[in-house]
Formats: structure tokens, C-alpha cells, sequence
């Protein structure tokens, strides 16, 4: 009997060592893919139940704070209601059964307090008893967000406002917004009904415009064929002829100027007045080296670079190697028409790159991570250039181009002038559907000789019909209001 | 019981060496002491951050309960093996903190069981003074055993059904779950009946082809009351214990006989009984889909194995802490987010909160545990007691492999406490008695071979 004991023992160290195994696997060698699981809510639950950091403006105005909660979470996230729906958007917010979205995710470990430095510095924290959190801090400031917001007024669109100087926002705000309150309450059908009800808003509150949608960018969008034809060498004296409408090859459709006016003469001439047939002319002479010259720009690539969240969607373009085929698009397209169609902050983007001189600079809306406790600096945003679009004499080819627009008399962008500061800009009024009011543009910078802002506005559907002249009428005195407001 | 010692008991003696063993388990179990006790207080500065109010009657009580047991260990078994003691003072240790850190409430009931277990320990050792008479009741222990495997099927006053197994019995005042009782009493009759037959059962009188089969009428009785406490488990839905019960029973037999054979026609018996409630009960349907795979109902019917394996994985090798994982958290439903945290899926938080480190020290816990018990049934010289240390030891053992592999989704998962760790009256109670019928097969074992 003793042998057959033993055997028993035998088979139950194996059965044992076989547990062992299995524990080894789940908590050493599977760790890590199990808590990356979708469905595993652990990382989030960790993050949500402890006390996070603020998320504050460039002026220090909270926008994000925790407080704390009588039940399992632990702590509430609260979004000030001054400032909760103008920064909703791009600060996102925490929600138990949403997850969380915007800087609040991004920047989810930081706020948790995680990876914030030294060890001593951890230790000694976390013995002072208080918990270790990180502070975010937005390059946003709610003076220019609050000025873009009331510049927009109750007409729906974006206003984008970069840092020439570092490539940051500085504002960005798109109208409708929401208030993040409701979603980020830890009662459930609070939450679920909040967010049922956004969802079934037809303005779309939920949608941030300024860098999650597409709209053609029309004329706004000749910034870009003017930069491709100088870089081509299209001689800036290069006289266009005086037309109502440009007939288009492989087909019998014509391209037409707004209200079917007669324009034409130099390439600036053609900027100032936009003149459709003679960027059309001009699109269809680049062919394949328009499309080139738009990829350049950072269109019908890879989608900008950034810490948003979601992140920008790619805005798009004509296809290379298409031009052949589809010359009528390419003539479309040189207007910012057609199969053009890109976001708001792409736009502020191209305004960028003539006021730095050729380069397009990452865009990012967290500046600095700090340490709640004495407020030390742990990490900053360093800016960088996400790509070369021309070379500097083009550049300030263009700003020239561009200062005309605002300053010409019969230029189209006049409504953005401002005493005292020269302003560079371009005005776009973007045809949609057949009998819809077209978006309303208008790209700027200023000051134009040594530029702080770059600026990009779209109403939509704020134009009217058969009038070039209402990108200039309805968002050049929003942006005029928002660079008033941010260089006074 | 007011059963008596039969006159025939021999005189115990305690020699050095016995009291060595005694002092060494007053030493292990200091340790054991020192461990809980540390736990207990880590637990309570990671919850509030100040040293539990009542830290100095935790103290008393399970320095005083672990002294009463030792005290009576030196008295009545003192011969017995000194890490039974220390090895179940740190399984129940363990689990009393877990469970404050579950549920407080629960823990003060368990504090009672745990009190009352230590005495249920003690009396075995006082009244079990001679396993001979165990061996003359055998038939009685089968009915018996039967009788309190039924008593949960009585009708609605006594017979309880929770979470669909029916498995509890009410008398009185107590509700308690028979099965607990039952299996100690099955090993009773098994090890005795087996005793009695193992000669018939090992020579084989028929052949059927290359398998010399024992004869029929010996094998009859054993198959009756293995399968009627098989079915009876399936009519409660109590896979877990059905299980344990098999596999005990196959592992007694195959001990008794030494004939590999009887393993192969338990496995294969085994098989045909899965199978057949394979394809009769849904439940048992449900098991094995969920065992397959958990994630198309992680939500849902998988969620148990799914967030076992997540705390699993978060505990990682060092854990996060005592009162620091989210298995064991209450969530505003009153339940906490791993289901049934404080008994089936205790080791899953033990593995969230003490880590690898933690889970595997449980698991060794238990093999030298259970090699104690063994080594007690190779120790004594008698047939009867051998096979009735190796029953009650495979008790232990398969119940923590069932337990502990179900949750880690090495088998399906099946209701059943982890020994001495998870909340639960009926089995500490029940695995204390175990325990002290081991010290007493430990400890006659000594007596035998001091007089040899």
C-alpha cells in the first residue's frame, strides 16, 4: 500500500506543480496582455478611483479637478461650468462607462500622479500621506478661447488660433460644444442618458469641428496653389487672361468665377480678387506637381501630428498619378474645391507655414506636466516642425500676396483689418450641395512682419450664395475680433 | 457523539522527542502567528492608516486559540506531526484576513467558526482516542454519510437551495451543509470496506480479456454507495463535491489494491458520468463553454473567470497590497466585482493582493500540508488507518486543486471552499475534524513505533 501512497503523492505534487504553472502564466508571463485587455476596465478603474491633478489654462483657470466622492470611485471629476463647455472638446473627460477622452486620457498617467520623476520624490509623498498627482497645463488660455467663442456667437463653425512661434494652439473652439458635466457622472443612466441625448442633438455637439471634420476649404485653399506654382518657378509677372469662366478639358462643364464676374491678369491679382479661372488655369498647367505641391502641405497624407484626442482626422486631396484621368478635378482642386476637403486646423496650419517662413509646426495643446504638490516643473512640450511646405522667399511671396488681401481695396479680406496691426490673410467661401449656403473662410496672421498667431475660421454654411466676397464678410471680422482680442 | 474510548486503548506515552515535536509546533506556530498578525495590521493602515481598535484581541484570540489546540495536541496526540498545526493556522490565518478585508461582517462570523472549529478539533482528539472503533462503525459511517448527503433534498423547512446547488440543510437554528460531514463519513466506510475486500478486489477471479476483473458480488456494495452519492450530488448540482467524492474514492480503491486497472475504470467511468451530464444538465453545459472559453460572455456568464484571471494578472509577482486589489472591492450592488470573492474565488484575491509570491505560498502551503497527511498513512503500520489518512489527505488536496484550478481556469470551475481559507462554517468545522483525525492517525503511528 505504502507504494501506491506514494503514487497518490506523486500525482498531487504533479496536479500542485501544475497550479503553480498556470499561476506563473496568468501573473508573470500573460501579465501584461491581460491588463491591456479591452475588456478589462482595471488600468481605467485604477485611474478613476484615486485623486487625479487639474488640467489648467495657460493662465492657470482650472478646467479639471477631483473631488471627493462618498462612493467606490472614490472621487468625482469636476468641470468648472465657467469654462466646462469651452474647453470640453479638448479637455474631453472621464467617464466610468465611456472611458475617458481628450487630454484626460492622454494625459491620464500624469494626472494619476505616475512616472512624475524621481523616486525619492515619490516616497517622500506618498508618506506625507497626500496623494501624488500631476498638474496639466494647456497652451490654451481661456481669454483667447472665451474671445473665439463669442466671436462665433451662436453661428456654427471652428476658430483655430496657432503660436507661430511654437507650433501650440492657443485656441480652438467649435460651435455647438457641451458640457462634460452629466457624462462624467458615476451614475450610470445619468451618464448614459446625457450622452443619448448629445448623440441625438442634430448640430452635433459632440463633434469637434476644428480638427474631426471635413469641409472644402475654397479659396482659402489658393494659399497653397499660389506656394506649389512659385516653388514650380510659375513667374510671379505671368499674366492670365480676363474671363467669366474657364472651360474644363474632357468634359463641357466650365469653371466659374463667383456671380459669374470677368477677372483674371497676375497670379496676385488672382489672389486678391480670387480669381477662380485663373487658379483654375493655373491648377490645370501644374497638373501631377499640384498634387505634389498639396501633399507638401501636409493634405492627402498622413494626418498632423498631435496630442489631441481623438487625434486630427487626415484631411484629403487629389490622388497622384490621377491627373491624366481627371484634369477637371485638378482644376477644382486648385481652388480648394472638388476632391479637396480638409480640417479647420489644417488651415490654421497652412497659415502657419507662410508666417513662419516654410515650416508647419507640430501642433500640441498640453505645454507643461507639473507636479501637484510645489507646482515643479516635470516635463514641457518642446516645439517641432512637422514639415517644410516652401522655401522662405515664396513665403514672403505669399505674405505679400496676403497683406494685399486685407489691405487692397478691392481685396476680399479688407473686414479683417486692424488699427495698428497689419494683418496677412485670405478669405474662402467653399460651395457645398447645390442650393446650400457654402462655408464661409478666412486664414490670417499677425503681426504680418513678425507674426505671433496664425488663425483659421470657418463658418458653415455661412456664406451666401454666388458672392466670393462673404468668406470675407461673415469670418474675417471673427477672426479681426479674435486678434484684436489676443494682441491688445 | 457520547461515544466512549473503548477499554482496549492503550496508555499514550509522550517520549522527548514527542514533546519536541509539540515545542516545535508552539515555535512554527509563533511564526504562523507573527505572519497573520502582520497581515492584519498592514491590512488596517492600508484601509484607514491607523493600527486596527481591535488589535489586541485578534491577538489574544489567535494566540489563545493556537496555544488550546497545542495544549491539546500535547495531551491527546503527542506524538502526532508537528506542521499539521502550523501549515492549518496559516491556510485559516490567511483566509481570516481576506475575508476582513472583504467583508468584516463575514469575518466576525468566521471568528466564531474558527473558534468553534478549534473546538471541534480538540473534542475529535479527546473522543477519537482509538481508530478501531471507526473501523467497527463503517457500515454505520455509510449510512450516516448517505443520510447527510440526502438531508439537503428534504423537503422546504429543512432541504435549502442557494445559488442553485441544493446543499444546505437547516436544523434548528443552524443552517450548515451536510456534504461537509458526509465526505469525512464516506472515507470511513470506504477505508473499512476496502480494508475488508482489498484481497478479492486486487487478485481478480474473471478474466475479460487481458483484465482480470474481481468478482461481481464483492464489487456490488462499493459501486451502489459510490454511485448513489454520485447521483445524489448530481440531483443537488453539487459538481465540485461529486467530483471530489469520485476521485478520492478512485485513489482509495486504487491504494487498497495497487491495480492501475481500477484507475483506468474510474477514469473511464468518470468520463461517461461527465459526459452523460455533458448532455442531460445545462448547467453543466454551461460550465464546460465557460472552462472553453470565457471571453464571448465576459460580460456575462464568463464574467467570474474573466475578472479572476484579470486579478490574476494585475497581482503580478510581488501583488499590489493587502485592501489594494479591485477583485475584492464592494461595488455599490453590495456584491463585490469578482463574484463570490470570499469562498470559490478567495485565491484569486489572495493572487491580486499578495502576488505570485502569495498564491504559490498558499499552494505549497497545502502540498506540505497534504504530505504531512501522507506521510501519516505511510507511517502507521495498519491497513484501515493508511487508507483512511490517504482518504481524508486526497479530501484536502483534490478540494484545493478543484478550487484553485477552477478559478485559474485550468478545469471548470465548480463550487467548492477552499480548505481552512475560504468563508464558510460547514467545511472549517468539517476540515478541522479532518485535521485532528490525521494528528490522531499521525500520532498513533508514533505511539506504535515507540512500543515496537
Amino acid at each position: 500500500m505504502t507504494i501506491g501512497i506514494r503514487r497518490v503523492g506523486a500525482a498531487i505534487t504533479i496536479l500542485f506543480l501544475g497550479l503553480v504553472l498556470q499561476l506563473t502564466y496568468l501573473q508573470v508571463v500573460h501579465s501584461s496582455k491581460l491588463a491591456d485587455d479591452p475588456h478589462n476596465s482595471r488600468k481605467f478603474l485604477r485611474d478613476i478611483s484615486r485623486a487625479r491633478g487639474e488640467i489648467v489654462t495657460a493662465e492657470g483657470i482650472v478646467l479639471a479637478k477631483s473631488v471627493r466622492s462618498n462612493d467606490e470611485f472614490k472621487y468625482q471629476r469636476v468641470y468648472p461650468p465657467a469654462t466646462a463647455k469651452l474647453f470640453a472638446q479638448v479637455v474631453g473627460f472621464q467617464s466610468i462607462q465611456f472611458g475617458s477622452v481628450g487630454v484626460e486620457a492622454t494625459y491620464s498617467s500624469a494626472l494619476a500622479g505616475r512616472n512624475l520623476g524621481g523616486p525619492g520624490q515619490q516616497i517622500s509623498q506618498a508618506l506625507s500621506g497626500q496623494p501624488v498627482t500631476g498638474t496639466v497645463v494647456l497652451t490654451m488660455s481661456a481669454k483667447a478661447q472665451l474671445a473665439a467663442a463669442s466671436a462665433l456667437g451662436d453661428k456654427r463653425g471652428s476658430v483655430v488660433v496657432l503660436d507661430v512661434g511654437t507650433g501650440g494652439v492657443v485656441a480652438m473652439y467649435s460651435n455647438p460644444s457641451f458640457d462634460p458635466t452629466l457624462l462624467a457622472s458615476h451614475d450610470v443612466k445619468t451618464a448614459q442618458a446625457a450622452r443619448e441625448f448629445l448623440l441625438a442633438v442634430p448640430e452635433q455637439p459632440l463633434l469637434a469641428r476644428a480638427w474631426r471634420e471635413l469641409y472644402p476649404p475654397g479659396s482659402t485653399f489658393k494659399t497653397v496653389t499660389a506656394a506649389t506654382a512659385l516653388e514650380n518657378h510659375v513667374d510671379v509677372a505671368k499674366q492670365f487672361p480676363h474671363i467669366k469662366e474657364l472651360p474644363l478639358p474632357l468634359t463641357t462643364n466650365v469653371l466659374k468665377n463667383f456671380g459669374s464676374e470677368r477677372c483674371g491678369g497676375s497670379l496676385e491679382d488672382g489672389f486678391i480678387q480670387s480669381c477662380n479661372t485663373t487658379y483654375g488655369q493655373v491648377g490645370l498647367d501644374l497638373g501631377e506637381r499640384l498634387a505634389d505641391g498639396i501633399e507638401r502641405f501636409g493634405v492627402n497624407t498622413k494626418a498632423p501630428p498631435s496630442d489631441l484626442d481623438p487625434g486630427i482626422v487626415r484631411s484629403l486631396g487629389p490622388d497622384r498619378g490621377t491627373f491624366k484621368a481627371t484634369q477637371p478635378l485638378f482644376a477644382q482642386a486648385a481652388i480648394g474645391q472638388g476632391p479637396v476637403a480638409v480640417t479647420p486646423i489644417e488651415m490654421a496650419l497652412v497659415a502657419e507655414s507662410v508666417a513662419t517662413g516654410g515650416q508647419m509646426l507640430v501642433p500640441y495643446v498640453v505645454q507643461d506636466v507639473r507636479r501637484s504638490a510645489d507646482n515643479s516643473l516635470v516635463r514641457t512640450t518642446k516645439p517641432r516642425v512637422w514639415r517644410t511646405v516652401m522655401g522662405p522667399d515664396v513665403a514672403a511671396t505669399i505674405t505679400g500676396f496676403m497683406i494685399n488681401v486685407v489691405n487692397a481695396p478691392l481685396g476680399t479680406g479688407t473686414a479683417a483689418q486692424i488699427p495698428g496691426v497689419q494683418v496677412a490673410g485670405k478669405t474662402g467661401t467653399a460651395q457645398t450641395v447645390q442650393g446650400v449656403a457654402p462655408h464661409a473662410w478666412f486664414i490670417a496672421f499677425a503681426p504680418a512682419a513678425a507674426p505671433r498667431y496664425a488663425i483659421a475660421v470657418l463658418v458653415e454654411h455661412g456664406g451666401e450664395l454666388a458672392s466670393e466676397a462673404t468668406g470675407g464678410k461673415v469670418a474675417a471680422p471673427i477672426a479681426r475680433a479674435v486678434l484684436t482680442r489676443l494682441l491688445s | 457523539m457520547t461515544v466512549t474510548a473503548p477499554a482496549a486503548t492503550r496508555k499514550q506515552r509522550t517520549t522527548p522527542f514527542m514533546r519536541r515535536r509539540r515545542n516545535g509546533e508552539l515555535a512554527l506556530g509563533l511564526h504562523v502567528v507573527a505572519i497573520v498578525v502582520g497581515g492584519y495590521v498592514l491590512l488596517a493602515l492600508s484601509q484607514g492608516s491607523s493600527l486596527p481598535p481591535d488589535l489586541g484581541v485578534f491577538l489574544a484570540e489567535i494566540t489563545g486559540l493556537y496555544v488550546v489546540a497545542n495544549v491539546a495536541m500535547r495531551r491527546f496526540a503527542p506524538g502526532a506531526d508537528g506542521t499539521l498545526l502550523p501549515l492549518v493556522a496559516l491556510l485559516n490565518g490567511l483566509g481570516f484576513v481576506m475575508i476582513t478585508r472583504l467583508d468584516p461582517s463575514q469575518a466576525r462570523v468566521q471568528a466564531v467558526w474558527t473558534t468553534i472549529g478549534v473546538g471541534v478539533f480538540v473534542a475529535t482528539l479527546v473522543v477519537v482516542r482509538d481508530l478501531h472503533w471507526l473501523e467497527r462503525y463503517r457500515y454505520t459511517a455509510a449510512l450516516a454519510g448517505i443520510g447527510f448527503l440526502l438531508l439537503p433534498l428534504a423537503p422546504a423547512p429543512i432541504g435549502l437551495s442557494i445559488n442553485g446547488a441544493r446543499l444546505w440543510a437547516k436544523l434548528g437554528p443552524i443552517s450548515f451543509q451536510p456534504g461537509e460531514v458526509a465526505k469525512v463519513l464516506l472515507v470511513v466506510f470506504f477505508a473499512g470496506y476496502l480494508v475488508d475486500k482489498r484481497e478479492l478486489l486486487s487478485a481478480g477471479s474473471r478474466r475479460i480479456g487481458r483484465l482480470y476483473m474481481p468478482d461481481p458480488k464483492h464489487l456490488g456494495p462499493l459501486l451502489l454507495v459510490w454511485s448513489a452519492s454520485i447521483m445524489v450530488l448530481v440531483f443537488e448540482r453539487d459538481l465540485g463535491s461529486s467530483l471530489l467524492l469520485f476521485s478520492v474514492f478512485s485513489a482509495m480503491l486504487y491504494v487498497a489494491t495497487n491495480r492501475s486497472a481500477y484507475l483506468l475504470g474510474g477514469l473511464v467511468m468518470f468520463s461517461g458520468g461527465t459526459y452523460a451530464a455533458y448532455k442531460m444538465f445545462g448547467h453543466v453545459r454551461t460550465r464546460f463553454q465557460i472552462w472553453w472559453d470565457p471571453w464571448p460572455t465576459a460580460s456575462g456568464k464568463g464574467y467570474q473567470i474573466v475578472q479572476a484571471w484579470y486579478a490574476f494578472a494585475a497581482g503580478h509577482i510581488g501583488g499590489l497590497g493587502l485592501g489594494k486589489g479591485l477583485a475584492g472591492e464592494q461595488l455599490r450592488s453590495g456584491s463585490w466585482r469578482l463574484p463570490e470573492a470570499s469562498t470559490d474565488s478567495i485565491m484569486a484575491v489572495i493572487g491580486e493582493e499578495l502576488g505570485l509570491i502569495g498564491a504559490i505560498a498558499v499552494v505549497i502551503a497545502f502540498m506540505l500540508l497534504l504530505g504531512a497527511g501522507l506521510r501519516a498513512a505511510i507511517d502507521h503500520p495498519r491497513p484501515f488507518e493508511k487508507l483512511f489518512a490517504t482518504g481524508l489527505t486526497t479530501i484536502l488536496g483534490v478540494q484545493a486543486f478543484v478550487i484553485i484550478g477552477g478559478i485559474t481556469r485550468v478545469i471548470p470551475l465548480t463550487g467548492l471552499t477552499l480548505p481552512f481559507v475560504s468563508y464558510g462554517g460547514s467545511s472549517l468545522v468539517a476540515n478541522f475534524a479532518l485535521v485532528g483525525l490525521l494528528a490522531r492517525v499521525s500520532d498513533d503511528a508514533a505511539q506504535r513505533e515507540m512500543r515496537a
